[in-house]
């Protein structure tokens, strides 16, 4: 575990460099024992790190790193949370995936196939974040992995279902982004009338349906 | 119960408190004021608690007509309105605050005592504009309610702080600090025109943004994140709650409000600091304001 300064209010908190179920655990179980700390105000959660904004008005970072240090090991045994499976139907490709095209010809293969690889693997909701319960999506299939934009999208259509290096996702809301568009979900994640939790929930299990069929 | 009346909106007018705490693990980051210690000191100076909710303008103010007497402050810059800023003023029922350009910087607070009474979502009155939570930017017709968040007299500064005039944008190491060089405090950086609640977009000489190996992990105000086009972005109160760009750096606290004040085409330079700096110059800031 490392630990250090993001900002002179916050420390991220690394469980490791690589993505491992190891580390998923560690995450899902500092953010459980904090939220809701009076220390702390905010939890982000990622792949394999938690960064904790506190108010250094009130709280040194010294004691911050501390109380996650006593966290993590004095850890309880975290019962895993009931997994359900959410199937997500996608139209793939055409102006709703303006990048589907360039994902298949950087790997070589057609948009059919990419299609296929996308909807046939099975994913877990790793965490949420990004903007506005963006869901991360491990289970990509390797094939598939594919670089960032250089430059983030001004504006990407809310339902846009979306590979950003070997993580899947899709976006909740309409908002900037950097991520490879290849298709949209006409379902809703997220009501910002509503209170959260969104539609996906850390640890859901996800699938991918075509709503064309074959590309 | 007094009602304040929306004449005009101006450009892009909020109800904003400082923000809403506790679900950034949903993706829901804080928003609130962009110019934080401008709602702070407006709401000590009519003798509020420091997070009421204000009317935050931005570039270009609105028109406010109050149905009874209140007690109000405009803080924050110069929008033109022909009034005193940074002081408590007795204001009379029936009159209108018309409010026009900024004469100075982007935001400009209009605060009331009692504070502004909107219905609080997830813990707040602040204005997510990007996602509509907490609701969208004010029009025209729009009714606000005054609530009753005063808890003492209105009172007046005894004398305007030092640090609160232009000046650099003094930021700490970030997480991925060691990949980069000095270039992005050597740079002299412009504001584009694309800037906004969620990231304030610089555009300049583009400083070398090495991609390492790197997951997607969380980020924080004032994050200066780095994509590999070497445009720096930082994150601002509508921010991302995760990203996978580097950051070289982050804006201190004691800044923020310098962030919220910053228009497009503003010039910008970075300050390196050390942490201790950080924490001296945010008890700076502090300090003035439990002397209102």
């Amino acid at each position: 575990m490392q630990i250090r300064a993001a900002s002179d209010r916050s420390l991220l908190v690394s469980f490791s460099e690589e993505l491992s179920p190891q580390a998923r655990l560690a995450v899902r179980r500092l953010t459980a024992a904090l939220a809701g700390s009076r220390s702390i105000w905010n939890l982000h959660p990622a792949f394999t790190s938690v960064l904790v904004e506190f108010d250094p008005r009130q709280h040194t970072h010294a004691e911050i790193e501390e109380l996650v240090r006593h966290h993590t090991r004095h850890a309880p045994e975290q019962e895993p949370a009931p997994s359900r499976l959410i199937e997500i139907p996608v139209r793939y490709g055409g102006a709703e995936g303006p990048d589907l095209e360039d994902v298949a010809r950087l790997h070589d293969v057609s948009p059919h196939r990419v299609v296929e690889l996308h909807s046939s693997a099975e994913y877990e909701v790793y965490f949420v974040g990004f903007s506005t319960c963006f869901p991360y999506l491990g289970g990509l299939p390797a094939e598939l992995a594919t670089p960032r934009l250089a430059a983030p999208r001004k504006h990407v259509p809310a339902g846009s279902v979306a590979i950003g290096g070997g993580q899947a996702g899709v976006y909740p809301l309409a908002s900037p982004g950097g991520w490879r568009l290849i298709g949209r979900t006409p379902l809703r994640l997220f009501d910002p009338a509503g209170e959260p939790p969104p539609l996906l929930r850390m640890g859901d299990r996800v699938r991918f349906v075509s709503m064309r069929g074959s590309q | 119960m007094n009602r304040i009346h929306v004449l005009e909106a101006g450009a892009q007018t909020t109800v904003q408190d400082l923000g809403r705490f506790g679900w950034a693990h949903f993706g829901v980051s804080a928003s609130g004021a962009a110019d934080p210690l401008a709602l702070r000191a407006g709401n000590l100076l009519v003798g509020n608690a420091e997070n009421a909710a204000a009317i935050e303008m931005t570039l270009v103010g609105g028109a406010f007509e109050f149905e009874a007497g209140a007690v109000i402050a405009l803080t924050g810059s110069d929008f033109g309105a022909g009034l005193p800023l940074w002081t408590p003023i007795q204001w009379k029922a029936g009159g209108v605050i018309r409010c026009g350009a900024t004469h100075s910087g982007a935001r400009c607070y209009l605060c009331v005592r009692g504070g502004v009474s909107v219905k609080r979502v997830m813990g707040s009155a602040s204005t997510h504009l990007m996602s509509g939570v907490g609701g969208h930017a004010l029009r025209r017709g729009d009714i606000l309610p005054v609530g009753d968040a005063a808890v003492r007299r209105p009172r007046r500064a005894a004398a305007m702080p030092p640090f609160l005039r232009p000046g650099s944008l003094r930021a700490i190491r970030g997480p991925q600090a060691d990949w980069f060089g000095e270039d992005l405090y050597r740079g002299s950086w412009t504001v584009t025109e694309d800037s906004d609640r969620m990231g304030l977009r610089l555009r300049g000489d583009p400083i070398p943004s090495p991609q390492g190996h790197m997951l997607t992990e969380g980020v924080t105000l004032g994050a200066v994140q780095t994509p590999p086009d070497g445009q720096p972005i930082i994150l601002f109160v509508e921010h991302q709650t995760t990203g996978g760009y580097p950051k070289p750096a982050n804006v201190i606290s004691a800044d923020f409000w310098r962030l919220g004040q910053l228009r497009p085409r503003d010039r910008a330079a970075f300050e390196s600091v050390t942490l201790d700096q950080a924490l001296a110059a945010l008890r700076e800031t502090e300090e003035w304001l439990y002397s209102l």
